[in-house]
């Protein structure tokens, strides 16, 4: 293990001092939890915006406190969800009174943590409410499917919506809206380590990649022989385009994600493909973004997401 | 069969060494359907609840369960923090103002404790969870007078029982049929828990 640390078990600590620190202006931590929120929460009327999950997956989600996003972000251990009390100290630091809504990414133990979490603000008299997102189509069955890269345009065009003063219900019904149109698939070419553990998450040979890996490097649906950029976009583009039925006329955002150590020249490789595709199929793209979004510590490769918009996600989309 | 608050505390404490002792293999039998990091979670959970346990001057077994839910549900994380914490919590309710308990009232706790692990992970036992453990040892106490060298057999058999199973919750689901011929992490980590009651139980009657 080859990395910019001091302790393995220091890390979640320092990088969320090295964050507060770094960008002071945006946010504030709450002290003594692994909570940051924007400088200006609780804002008078507004339903709070709360995400959070396992660390190493950064800019998410801490990145993404601000204004049209998120009020709070909660960070647990490397990969691993955060605590319910946690959790419930930024629902605190960001309700106005309105209410708050909690965005979080499909694996067991964040929607455990968060339900509780939930549970803990009820009893507080708090009202909460919790979306779930599965934009991972690489799982076959719906309910079992991974929150990966497009929780990112979850908390896009819910904070804006929000910023515009919809109430918790509507929120709600427009997070729903934007998860029911979205889906992503990622591809692999090597492992993370996390630091803790100190060996990588899987292995793949040399010459393999791993087509619908997840954001922790869960195993995907198969292992094949390394192809060329174009190959893999095309794969990528066609799976989530045949899922949302993505069809003639239709507008899209696209977003190409990176893991971890895959260079932006590549991203923007497997990019160049995903659009010339879309535009012979006369699918126009309405918003481009290509970077790392929602990354896996150093693992190499990256996911492809579409939303499928509509009028309703069009006003919310800047 | 009389548990008195001494041997709940023991249960910890034993718990909280073998939790430390197994701490790797854990994290082993992670890494192979999981994240691997299992026992590096409940080594981290246990300890700072048998801290607490020391420092606690309650004298009833309810609130010593219910710091030690408390404890590991903040600090075990991912999954199983919820699962452990809620199981513990439950039971707690059931033990509240006892400072010992009959087999009875020890057999209600662990009901609790169950109904709160299937309700919180939305499972049901034979998905190779910690269920397929806590389930026979609760069935195994509902139907004899405890013997702690039945009860650590019992735990064990049911955990090397997974083994078969397909997993159908949490990160092992995504490996569907290659989760079998593995061990589910959980539920060893619950062998080790029940492995602890036992000898707990074991040093009071000796």
């Amino acid at each position: 293990m080859k990395k910019f640390i001091n302790n393995p078990e220091d890390v979640v600590e320092e990088m969320l001092e090295g964050m507060a620190a770094a960008h002071s202006d945006e946010l504030r931590r709450l002290p003594g939890w692994n909570v940051l929120v924007r400088k200006d929460a609780p804002l008078p009327g507004k339903v709070g915006l709360v995400s959070g999950g396992g660390s190493g997956h950064e800019p998410a989600h801490a990145g993404y406190i601000g204004e049209n996003m998120l009020d709070a972000a909660v960070a647990g251990e490397v990969f691993t969800s955060p605590a319910p009390d946690q959790i419930f100290e930024a629902i605190k630091a960001v309700d106005s009174g309105s209410g708050v809504l909690l965005i979080v990414k499909n694996f067991s133990g964040d929607v455990m943590n968060f339900d509780m979490a939930a549970e803990m603000a009820a009893a507080e008299g708090i009202e909460t409410a919790q979306v779930v997102v599965k934009d991972d189509i690489a799982v076959e069955r719906k309910e079992d499917r991974r929150g990966t890269a497009g929780t990112v345009l979850v908390h896009k065009i819910v904070g804006t919506a929000l910023e515009e003063g919809l109430n918790l219900q509507e929120a709600v019904e427009l997070a729903h809206h934007v998860t029911s149109r979205l889906g992503s698939m990622g591809i692999s070419l090597s492992p993370s380590t996390v630091p803790a553990s100190g060996k990588p998450g899987f292995t793949l040979a040399d010459d393999e990649m791993e087509l619908g890996t997840g954001i922790h490097g869960e195993p995907g649906m198969e292992r094949k022989k390394i192809q060329p950029a174009d190959a893999v976009a095309e794969e990528l583009l066609d799976n989530v385009t045949a899922e949302l039925d993505v069809k003639n006329g239709d507008d899209v955002i696209v977003l190409v994600n990176g893991q971890g150590s895959t260079p932006l020249m590549e991203l923007y490789i497997v990019y160049r493909k995903a659009a010339q595709l879309l535009f012979e199929r006369n699918i126009s793209i309405h918003k481009s973004m290509v970077g790392e979004y929602m990354s896996s510590l150093e693992m190499a490769g990256c996911s492809l997401t579409l939303l499928k918009l509509d009028d309703t996600l069009k006003k919310y989309v800047t | 069969m009389e548990l008195t608050l001494n041997v709940m505390k023991r249960w910890l404490v034993t718990a909280d060494e073998k939790m430390q002792n197994h701490k790797e293999y854990l994290s082993e039998l992670d890494q192979a359907i999981g994240d691997g990091d299992h026992g590096h979670n409940m080594a981290r959970g246990f300890q700072a609840a048998v801290e607490n346990v020391k420092e606690n001057t309650e004298e009833d077994i309810g609130s010593l369960i219910k710091a030690a839910a408390m404890t590991l549900i903040s600090k075990v994380g991912g999954a199983s923090g919820p699962l452990y914490g809620t199981a513990f919590l439950k039971a707690s309710d059931e033990w509240k103002g006892k400072d010992s308990l009959s087999q009875d009232e020890f057999t209600k706790g662990l009901e609790a404790a169950v109904e709160g692990i299937k309700t919180r992970g939305k499972a049901e036992s034979g998905g190779k969870t910690m269920l397929d453990v806590w389930t026979p040892v609760l069935e195994y106490i509902q139907h004899h007078d405890i013997a702690a060298s039945d009860l650590s057999a019992k735990a064990k058999e049911s955990m090397q029982q997974t083994e078969n199973m397909k997993a159908e919750k949490g990160r092992a689901s995504y490996y569907g049929e290659e989760s079998i011929s593995h061990t589910d992490p959980g539920a060893y980590s619950s062998y080790l828990l029940f492995e602890a009651l036992a000898e707990a139980l074991d040093k009071e009657e000796a």
